[in-house]
C-alpha cells in the first residue's frame, strides 16, 4: 500500500535503509505544498526475518539504488526488484553482506554489466573512476551518437568507507566524529543532523545559544560552498576569471571561520548537546566585516556572470531537469529548487533557530544550469541576511549541556538542510548510550540519478558543466 | 667572392638564425601567455620560463606507449614537429631575405600545417581510446571549416599582392600605396579567428582544462608522454608563434629587414619582431580571460564567420581592385 502511495506522489521517499532483520522507510509528506509551509516526516519499519522484503523500486524508481545498497550491506533481498546488480559492493571487500551474514566471498570478480543502448552509430565512452582533475572517483559510462548523449549510466561506490559498520557500537562522541566526516564539504550540516538525532533520541533540550551558533556555522558553510560552486561552474565553461574571484571570497569565509571557531571547515564544532566553541565579540566583529566584504564584491560578480554573453550561452538551457522528476525523486537543495520543488528543511521543519528567523527560499522553474546557478546566488544573499539576524539576535547563556545515556533503547531522527539539500539522520541507541545503528542519508542519493536524466540529449562536451551544476557528493553517497 | 655567393651566404645565415630563433622563442611565448593569464586572474603563476623546464622534464622522462599503438603512433610526433618547424621557419619574422623564401608560399605553409594535423588526428585514432577518437573527430570538424577559410584569406592576399609568396606580400604591404582596404581588414579578422581555432585557444578549446570530455587538441594527444609529448608540446608552441608571425608579417610588416640590408637593420627587425610577439601574446591572454568557451556545435558558426569574411574580401576585390 505504501509503495502505491509513493508511486501516486502522496508521499515522497526521504530515505530507505536496512537493519539486521528489518528495512526502514522514511516518508516525507509532500501534500503540504503551497498552503502550509510545514511538512511531516514518518518512519515505517518492515521486519523481514526471512531476509526478503517486497521491492519498492518496482513501483517507485527513486528506491532503486537504496534497495541495491541494502542488499549489498545486509543481504536483504528486495523481491521483484527490477535491477539485481550490486551497487556499493564492487567485489573487493573480501566479504559479502558485511552488516548482515558477513560471508566470505570466494568467487572471482565479476565485470559490471552496464545497461545497453541499441542503434546505429552508437559508441561507448567510459570516463573515470580516475579523472584528470583532483576530484572524487566515480565512473560514468556514456553511450553517444557522435556528440549527442543517448544514455549515461553512473557507477558509484568507490569511496565506500563503511561508516555504517564503524558506527555500530561506537560511543556518542566517536560517532559524532564519524558523522562529521561522511562528506567533508557538509561537515557542519552532518554534525548538526547527527546531534539533533541524538538529542531527539535522548530527549535533550540544548541551550538556545547553541542552536543559534549551529545555524551561524551552517550558514557560513553554505556561503563558502555556494561561492565555490558558482566559480567552479564558470570554470568548467573555461571562464576562469569568475573562479578566481569567488575563490578569493570563499577563502575569506574559510579564514574567518578559522579565526572564529578554530577550524576552516568548522569540523567537530557542533556536538551532541550543543556546540564546543563559543563566539566572542571579536569574532562577531570579524564576521560582520566579512559580510561587508561579500556584500561589496558579490553583486559585481553576479553582474559579471549575468553580462558575459559567452557564459550565458553555455548555461542557459543546458542540462534541463524536468520538474516532474525533481518532485518524484524528492530532490532537495538547489537542484530541486531550480526545478520548481519548493522544499527547504529549514523552513518546512522550522527547527530552531530558523523558526524565529526571516528568510526566503528561492525557487526557479527553468531547471537548467543557469537556474541552479541563480538558486545558489539567491541563497548566498539569503544566508548573508540570516547571519545578520543571528548576530543581532543571538541569546546569551550556556553553549552546551551534558548528554547522558537514557538507560533504555531509544531512537531519534532528524532532517537538516545542508548546502546540497536535506540530510536525514536516523539512529538507535543502546541502553549504555552506544550507537546500535545509525544511518546518514546524503541528499545526493536522490540527485545522482537525475543527472542521468538531465544529460540525455545534451552533448558529451556539456557533461562536466551539468555535473558541476549538480555537484553531488561521492563520499556522502558511498558512505 | 662573387656577389651571388655573398647573397647565398647572407640568406643562409638569416635562414639559420630564423630557424633557431623561432625554436627558442616559441616556449617563451607560451610561457608569456600563461603568465599573463595568471596575472589577470590575480594569481602569481609560474615563471615565463616554465615551458622550457617542462620540455626538459618531459625529454628526461620515459615515453610510455600504449600496447595497442602501432608504429604510426611513435612516428607522428617527429612528423608533426618537423612539419610545424619548417612552416614556422618559412615565414619572414624579422627579415625577408630568407634562403628558402622562394618556397615560402602561403599554400605550402597551409599544406604543411594540414599534414601535421592529419597525422596527429591519425595518431589520436591509432591508440583506440575513446578520448583520442573524440579529439580527432572534433579536430577534423574544426579543420574542415578552418582550412577553406584560410584558403579564402590567401586568395584575398594574393589578389592584393599579386603573389602568394610571403616575402613578396610583405614587401608590397610595406610599400606606400596599399593603404587601408576593406578586404584586408576582413582578411585580418578572418585570420585571427582561424588562428584562435587552429591553436586550440578559448573559445574553441581550452588549453588549460583537465576535463577530458571537453578537450579537443588535448584529448587527441592524451596518450602521449615523455619525449613524444615534449615534441608535440613544442610543436603546439611553434604553431602559436607561427600564426602570430604570419599575421605580423602580412598585416604589420613594419621593421622587417629587406634582403641585403646591413646587420643593424636585422637587429632592429628582430627587436620589432619580439615586440610584436609580446604584444600579441598579451592581447591573447586578455581575450581568453574575458570570454567563456563556446559549445562545441557553436564552433562552426564561429569559423563560418571567418569563411564568410574571407569570401567577402575576395568578392570585394573582384568588384574593385582598390577596395
Amino acid at each position: 500500500m505504501l509503495a502505491g502511495q509513493l508511486a501516486d506522489g502522496r508521499w515522497a521517499l526521504a530515505g530507505m535503509w536496512g537493519e539486521a532483520e528489518a528495512v526502514n522507510l522514511a516518508l516525507l509528506d509532500s501534500d503540504s505544498g503551497g498552503v502550509a509551509d510545514r511538512s511531516e516526516l514518518a518512519i515505517a519499519t518492515l521486519p523481514c526475518p526471512q531476509g526478503q522484503f517486497p521491492s519498492i523500486a518496482l513501483h517507485h524508481a527513486p528506491a532503486h539504488r537504496l534497495e541495491r545498497a541494502i542488499n549489498d550491506l545486509f543481504g536483504l533481498e528486495p523481491v521483484g526488484a527490477p535491477d539485481d546488480r550490486l551497487w556499493l559492493d564492487h567485489g573487493r571487500w573480501g566479504v559479502h553482506y558485511p552488516l548482515g551474514a558477513c560471508t566470505k566471498s570466494t568467487e572471482a570478480l565479476q565485470p559490471y554489466v552496464f545497461l545497453g543502448a541499441e542503434g546505429e552509430g552508437l559508441h561507448q565512452i567510459p570516463v573515470g573512476p580516475v579523472h584528470a582533475g583532483i576530484i572524487e572517483p566515480g565512473h560514468f559510462r556514456f553511450t553517444a551518437n557522435g556528440e549527442t548523449v543517448v544514455r549515461l549510466e553512473e557507477r558509484l561506490g568507490y569511496t565506500h568507507k563503511g561508516i555504517d559498520s564503524l558506527m555500530a557500537g561506537a560511543p556518542i562522541d566517536r560517532a559524532a566524529q564519524l558523522a562529521a566526516r561522511v562528506s567533508g564539504d557538509s561537515t557542519v550540516a552532518y554534525s548538526i543532523a547527527f546531534a539533533r538525532a541524538i538529542e531527539a533520541a535522548l530527549g535533550v533540550e540544548i541551550p538556545d545559544r547553541a542552536h543559534w551558533l549551529r545555524a551561524l556555522m551552517a550558514e557560513l558553510e553554505r556561503i563558502a560552498n555556494h561561492l565555490g560552486d558558482i566559480g567552479a561552474v564558470c570554470n568548467d565553461a573555461a571562464f576562469a576569471l569568475m573562479h578566481a574571484h569567488t575563490s578569493v571570497l570563499r577563502e575569506r569565509v574559510l579564514r574567518t571561520s578559522n579565526d572564529c571557531f578554530g577550524h576552516r571547515l568548522m569540523m567537530d564544532k557542533a556536538i551532541p548537546g550543543g556546540v564546543n566553541v563559543d563566539l566572542d565579540a571579536r569574532g562577531m566583529e570579524k564576521i560582520r566585516s566579512l559580510l561587508a566584504v561579500i556584500r561589496e564584491e558579490f553583486p559585481r560578480l553576479i553582474d559579471l556572470y549575468d553580462e558575459t554573453a559567452s557564459l550565458q550561452d553555455r548555461t542557459v538551457g543546458t542540462g534541463f531537469l524536468a520538474p516532474a522528476l525533481a518532485r518524484q525523486y524528492a530532490c532537495g537543495g538547489y537542484i530541486g529548487r531550480a526545478s520548481g520543488r519548493s522544499f527547504d528543511a529549514r523552513r518546512d521543519f522550522a527547527y530552531p533557530p530558523y523558526d524565529s528567523l526571516r528568510f526566503e527560499v528561492p525557487l526557479f522553474k527553468e531547471g537548467d544550469v543557469n537556474a541552479r546557478m541563480w538558486v545558489r546566488i539567491r541563497e548566498v544573499e539569503q544566508s548573508l541576511g540570516l547571519i545578520d539576524q543571528i548576530l543581532t539576535g543571538i541569546p546569551s547563556g550556556a553553549i552546551s549541556v551534558a548528554v547522558q545515556p537514557a538507560g533504555r533503547i531509544c531512537e531519534g531522527v532528524s532532517l537538516v538542510e545542508g548546502f546540497r539539500g536535506d540530510i536525514l539522520c536516523w539512529l538507535r541507541l543502546d541502553p549504555d548510550g552506544t550507537i546500535a545503528r545509525c544511518h546518514l542519508r546524503d541528499p545526493s542519493w536522490f540527485q545522482w540519478p537525475l543527472i542521468e536524466a538531465a544529460i540525455e540529449g545534451n552533448i558529451v562536451a556539456d557533461f562536466p558543466l551539468c555535473n558541476k551544476s549538480f555537484n553531488c557528493s561521492y563520499s556522502g553517497h558511498d558512505i | 667572392m662573387a656577389v651571388k655567393d655573398i647573397a647565398f651566404l647572407d640568406g643562409l645565415s638569416i635562414q639559420t638564425s630564423q630557424m633557431l630563433l623561432v625554436l627558442i622563442l616559441a616556449p617563451l611565448l607560451t610561457g608569456l601567455v600563461r603568465s599573463a593569464k595568471a596575472r589577470l586572474l590575480r594569481k602569481q603563476g609560474p615563471s615565463v620560463l616554465q615551458p622550457y623546464r617542462d620540455l626538459l622534464r618531459l625529454v628526461r622522462k620515459e615515453a610510455v606507449v600504449a600496447e595497442s599503438a602501432s608504429w604510426l603512433f611513435r612516428v607522428v610526433p617527429y612528423l608533426v614537429f618537423a612539419a610545424t618547424w619548417v612552416a614556422a621557419a618559412l615565414i619572414p619574422t624579422f627579415a625577408t631575405g630568407l634562403l628558402f623564401s622562394w618556397s615560402a608560399d602561403l599554400i605550402v605553409i597551409i599544406a604543411l600545417l594540414g599534414s601535421a594535423r592529419f597525422f596527429l588526428a591519425l595518431a589520436g585514432l591509432d591508440v583506440g581510446t575513446s578520448f583520442g577518437g573524440i579529439g580527432s573527430s572534433r579536430e577534423a570538424m574544426i579543420a574542415t571549416l578552418a582550412e577553406p577559410a584560410l584558403i579564402m584569406i590567401v586568395f584575398t592576399l594574393a589578389l592584393v599582392a599579386g603573389s602568394t609568396q610571403l616575402s613578396t606580400i610583405a614587401g608590397i604591404m610595406l610599400a606606400p600605396g596599399v593603404g587601408l582596404r576593406v578586404s584586408l581588414g576582413m582578411a585580418l579578422a578572418a585570420l585571427v579567428i582561424v588562428a584562435i581555432a587552429e591553436n586550440a585557444r578559448i573559445p574553441v578549446d581550452n588549453p588549460a582544462t583537465h576535463l577530458e570530455l571537453t578537450m579537443v587538441h588535448e584529448a587527441m594527444v592524451l596518450e602521449y608522454s615523455g619525449r613524444h609529448l615534449a615534441l608535440i608540446e613544442l610543436a603546439s608552441s611553434l604553431k602559436l608563434l607561427l600564426y602570430i608571425s604570419l599575421i605580423a608579417c602580412v598585416f604589420f610588416p613594419w621593421g622587417l629587414a629587406p634582403a641585403g640590408s646591413p646587420l643593424y637593420v636585422h637587429l632592429l627587425g628582430a627587436a620589432a619582431y619580439a615586440g610584436k610577439l609580446a604584444f600579441a601574446g598579451l592581447l591573447l591572454a586578455g581575450f581568453e580571460t574575458a570570454i567563456a568557451k563556446m559549445r562545441v556545435f557553436r564552433v562552426p558558426d564561429f569559423l563560418g564567420a571567418a569563411l564568410m569574411l574571407g569570401f567577402l574580401g575576395v568578392l570585394l576585390l573582384f568588384m574593385s581592385k582598390s577596395l
